[in-house]
């Protein structure tokens, strides 16, 4: 009988595969390339013949390429004499080999883009190929930005704990990034976070996790079929997944209770309360404004308060708004479409129809450019009466 | 990571330095340059920046459409035209100053003389996919 093997669970073994291998005097770098051959080769195998022990036999063949690969190596003679063909078995397990693989593969030596490809395909176990189609390069340079980042990071002790924000801050950007091919880069960052989440206490993963499902929540709704973007106000609130919506709510509350916030968690807390209203207009704006106020204290961003002003000008109409956006940089992504929906509900289509315009010549992608152009084009159809 | 576009001209763009046309160039001047621009883009790969490089003819045609059930109208070369464009580099950098700074390398290649062409290179940022998080 065909069998297909579950990816996703396969996956998720890879990162204690590889800590598993280091435990045993494998670097880092060789570990994880004879995982990802082990990988490549239980996808073949396995539906003829399922192993009883998926993990073992994963950590048998990548254990088996590690030795082939060091054997074959001459320059690594030196290491061969080190490294028994039956290995001792290693400490206790108290280190978790798959949370020290996070920070590592999140390391602040990593540029943020070397970073998210290593996370990828050393604790999520995409292959290069995937992982290069996800971001529209060739193959042969994602396996470029790989091999570098491995040689970045080769010198760091894999048992050194590492900071939580930086690896946050990885999975936000693979969640955050807006391009597809087959890998579902969203799906994977909620995979990757949740796994993140049963080992740590820490409240901000929970909030990062909280955020990412409550916005994965409304994909459906989002875009319509022809990719363009539909804007939270207008979208088909019955098309949100209610179900992630729940786990998001749960997920913000138990962290939220701890007292402990932080930006993830404020952003998360607004999106619940989009989540909640049941239409545009049942939106507790007043509620946004005040943990937009937070943000602006945990963060001191200006992208923050440009949103902020938004909030302002439903909770407080337009006027209230436009005060709000008044001290900040013109500069500022987003700023003149901003800008243009303020002044459109303040009464002032043909300031509006200017900005929404001029808010098309700075979008920094497809959609949103031909979002703000039907937005200015309605304006000034209405304007020639 | 943001993709960029080094969009290189025939015609169009500001004089280069170093401008004298490359039928004026030695042989070996010509195998040098081509020999930059191939080590050039290797180096990117070698970096994991690199997306795509391309070479356009010069001779192009304009076409439009012409109404149901006829074929296209085409026209041109036209020698008039102000802006030709001979071929490009996509790059996928980590800011627009690292963008910047490989435009300024590329422009660098050898021309007549052995010496930097200094060529105008017109740099393009992509749009890219939307964010999934806005607000």
């Amino acid at each position: 009988m065909d069998r297909v093997v579950d990816e996703a669970q396969l996956r998720a073994l890879i990162p204690t595969v590889i800590g598993v291998l280091g435990r045993r005097g494998a670097d880092f770098a060789a570990a994880e390339d004879a995982v990802q051959e082990a990988l490549v080769e239980a996808v073949r195998v396995w539906p003829d013949e399922p192993p009883r022990d998926p993990k073992g036999w994963l950590v048998a063949v990548a254990w088996r390429r590690f030795l082939d690969a060091v054997r074959a190596d001459t320059s690594r003679r030196r290491r061969e004499v080190r490294v028994d063909d039956e290995p001792a078995p290693g400490p206790g397990t108290e280190v978790d080999d798959t949370l020290q693989l996070y920070f590592l593969c999140a390391h602040p030596s990593l540029t943020p883009a070397s970073a998210v490809a290593l996370t990828l395909r050393a604790v999520g176990g995409l292959t290069t190929r995937q992982i290069a189609q996800a971001y529209l390069v060739p193959e042969a340079t994602m396996g470029q930005r790989i091999s570098r980042a491995k040689r970045t990071v080769s010198g760091v002790r894999f048992n050194q704990p590492g900071d939580v924000g930086t690896v946050l801050r990885v999975l936000y950007l693979v969640f955050n990034e807006g391009y597809s091919g087959d890998v579902d880069l969203a799906a994977e960052a909620i995979r990757l976070t949740r796994q993140l989440a049963a080992r740590t206490e820490h409240e901000e993963v929970a909030g990062l996790l909280a955020l990412m499902l409550l916005h994965h929540a409304r994909r459906p709704a989002r875009t319509r079929p022809d990719g363009s973007l539909v804007p939270l106000a207008e979208q088909d609130r019955s098309r949100w997944d209610t179900r992630l919506i729940a786990e998001g709510v749960d997920v913000l509350q138990a962290a939220l209770a701890r007292d402990r916030l932080g930006e993830f968690q404020a952003q998360a807390a607004i999106a619940a309360l989009h989540a909640d209203a049941r239409t545009a207009a049942e939106t507790d704006w007043v509620q946004i404004v005040e943990w937009y106020d937070e943000l602006v204290r945990l963060t001191d961003s200006p992208v923050v308060r440009l949103n902020r002003a938004v909030a302002v000008g439903e909770a407080d109409g337009p006027r209230a708004g436009l005060a709000a956006l008044a001290g900040l940089d013109p500069a500022l992504p987003r700023y003149a479409a901003v800008a243009a929906y303020l002044h459109e509900r303040d009464g002032d289509p043909a300031t509006a129809a200017r900005l929404y315009a001029e808010a098309a010549r700075a979008a920094a992608t497809l959609p949103e450019r031909d979002h703000l152009t039907r937005q200015a084009a309605r304006l000034n159809a209405g304007l020639r009466g | 990571m943001a993709k960029y576009l080094l969009l290189k001209h025939y015609r169009g763009a500001p004089a280069a330095v170093n401008c004298v046309p490359m039928d004026q160039w030695t042989p070996e001047e010509v195998s040098d340059h081509v020999q930059y621009m191939h080590d050039f883009a290797a180096r990117l790969e070698g970096t994991g920046e690199f997306v795509d490089a391309q070479g356009l003819s010069p001779e192009g045609t304009w076409v439009r459409y012409d109404g149901e059930g006829r074929p296209p109208v085409t026209d041109g070369p036209f020698a008039e035209t102000k802006d030709l464009i001979a071929g490009w580099m996509v790059i996928d950098v980590e800011t627009y100053e690292r963008a910047l700074e490989l435009a300024g390398e590329l422009s660098a290649a050898p021309g007549a003389g052995g010496q930097p062409i200094h060529e105008w290179l017109e740099v393009r940022p992509f749009l890219g996919a939307p964010p999934t998080i806005t607000e």
